[in-house]
């Protein structure tokens, strides 16, 4: 493995030049996760727009790994039903950085952001399910 | 080539068999000796020949091997308490680790004497062992931890300590040497200011015991804390030295095998220091290698160890602050400071340089290296931290300014 090989130009672009970078004023959606080990930090939210994402926005600080791939992950979500994260799987965002060959230390890294994405998306799906199904409390 | 005036490095670097391994086909370059060391031959060969020839339990069989044992258990302890200047071996107690040893207090000291409105203090560069047990105990009796500051430098805002002080705090618990910024603390003095304002001092000796000589009759420290692991010694065992006074009318926190004189059925009295403290069965091949390991470093003598410290700090510190972009954090004299250089380059995040270092055969460490106060206070969620022992060499420096270089170029600085 060589970093050459991890730090593929397209990791070191979106972390140069982040895509859907900053905060959303009105969310129907929001998440942050944090790798305590490195202290990544990151933070999606979004609005919903016929049952798709609508405005996708990421915040946060950390590795290249980490903030390039919730950057890109932004960009692949935009426009989809919110429902495909329920597919989304780990093999989609290491295709998506270009399958670099990352040790088990710096998989979490480049996972962050699907969770923070995950944790947002459920967590919409869940308040859409009680309003549509009535709420016990 | 550079060769360093204390001692000769080539000749210390033969006794480790892990310095000859190649990492992702290059030399290893070992930097992150404040997380753990490397076992020279003799202590690896202390295990081998315990478990070999004379693996027993200690204090408990009277047979040939048990016998063994317990003499190389106990010698361990004489040679560990000789190594840091303890008065006597009974005051010293094996424990896992640091992080044991401060917990130890924790429960059999301050949970007994520290009140409600009494203050603890500490300060901002602590390791989280040393702040984490006290804030435990604080909330649990309604004390307070008061943190002492920093200065620019990364040394400790005195007047600040005075202050803290004055409020007659019941432990004041302090590094000898921090784990991040290298500063090395005056302790005799901290501990002599605290026993003038009634307090009991601890000192977290992790970083200073393996690094430069102590002699704890002269830092006059109630309690003093260290880890064989980050002294060439094994994993999973260290020390706790207490006073004996303060021992003696602590109760023990762990109750079982090997810590009591008698049980009957309406109750137990204690065993004598300082077997009163360790509980069951102890890492007893630990604490073989631990004093192997401590006599390893006698020989080479700890002055040296230390003077060969300050020449790579010096070096180090001179060679990479000329790399484009770094940010090197702690005190500018090699002699104020520990083996330790934490640092940022440029905006390339720790974990993506210790990635980019791993892949040239280079190891340190990044993150919040367990100082999450401290990192708060710089002002950033992580350093990288290369950290230097007797083995490393100028050859050492070298390659890490490469691969900082390296680094600088990929990430386009």
């Amino acid at each position: 493995m060589s970093s050459a090989e991890i730090y593929k130009e397209i990791i070191l672009d979106y972390y140069r030049h982040p895509r859907n970078y900053g905060k959303l004023e009105k969310t129907d959606g929001s998440a942050r996760e944090t790798n305590p080990l490195c202290g990544d930090d990151v933070e999606i939210q979004f609005s919903v727009a016929d049952g798709k994402f609508g405005e996708i926005r990421y915040s946060g600080k950390g590795c290249a790994i980490s903030q390039a791939s919730t950057s890109m992950l932004t960009e692949l979500a935009k426009g989809k039903q919110v429902e495909w994260v329920k597919e989304l799987s780990k093999e989609d965002v290491f295709k998506m950085l270009g399958n670099p060959e990352l040790g088990p230390a710096r998989v979490k890294c480049a996972l962050l952001g699907m969770k923070a994405l995950k944790v947002a998306a459920y967590g919409y799906l869940g308040s859409k399910f009680e309003e549509n199904n009535g709420s016990d409390s | 080539m550079l060769k360093s005036e204390a001692l000769n490095v080539e000749k210390v670097r033969a006794d480790f068999p892990i310095l000859n391994r190649k990492v992702h086909g290059k030399r290893l370059v070992y930097l992150d000796n404040a997380a753990t060391t490397q076992k020279p031959n003799v202590v690896i060969d202390t295990l081998v020949d315990y478990y070999s020839r004379y693996n027993a339990n200690a204090h408990r069989s009277v047979h040939t091997l048990g016998e063994e044992a317990t003499a190389a258990f106990e010698g361990a302890r004489k040679t560990v308490s000789r190594f840091v200047g303890a008065s006597s071996p009974e005051e010293l107690i094996f424990v896992k680790g640091t992080t044991d040893a401060t917990n130890l207090v924790r429960f059999a000291w301050a949970e007994k004497n520290v009140k409600r409105g009494d203050t603890i203090v500490t300060t901002l560069m602590e390791h989280h062992s040393n702040i984490v047990p006290w804030q435990l105990v604080a909330k649990k009796k309604g004390a307070e931890v008061k943190y002492v500051g920093l200065n620019k430098d990364g040394t400790l805002k005195m007047d600040e300590f005075e202050d803290a002080i004055r409020e007659s705090p019941a432990l004041v618990a302090v590094t000898q040497c921090s784990n991040v910024l290298g500063t090395i603390n005056d302790v005799a003095r901290i501990c002599r200011l605290a026993h003038e304002a009634g307090a009991v001092s601890l000192v977290d000796g992790a970083q200073s015991a393996p690094h430069m000589p102590v002699d704890i009759s002269k830092l006059g420290t109630d309690f003093f804390a260290f880890s064989a692991h980050k002294m060439m010694g094994p994993t999973g065992i260290g020390a706790l030295y207490g006073r004996k006074s303060l021992l003696e009318g602590m109760d023990p926190f762990e109750g079982g095998g090997d810590m009591i004189k008698e049980v009957h059925t309406s109750g137990a009295t204690w065993n004598d220091l300082p077997y009163k403290f360790e509980a069951g069965t102890s890492n007893i091949a630990g604490a073989i290698g631990f004093g192997s390991a401590a006599n390893y470093l006698s020989e080479i003598g700890m002055d040296k160890v230390r003077r060969h410290e300050v020449e790579l700090l010096e070096y180090a510190l001179e060679n990479l602050s000329k790399v484009k972009g770094m940010t090197i954090y702690g005190p500018e004299d090699a002699d104020q400071r520990g083996g330790v250089l934490s640092f940022n380059l440029s905006d390339v995040h720790p974990h993506d340089l210790a990635t980019i270092l791993d892949e040239r055969g280079i190891a340190i460490r990044s993150g919040h290296h367990c100082a999450q106060p401290l990192m708060e206070w710089l002002e950033v969620p992580a350093t990288s931290r290369a950290s230097f022992y007797v083995y490393n060499s100028f050859d050492d420096v070298d390659s890490l300014k490469e691969g900082l270089e390296k680094a600088n170029e990929m990430f386009g600085a």
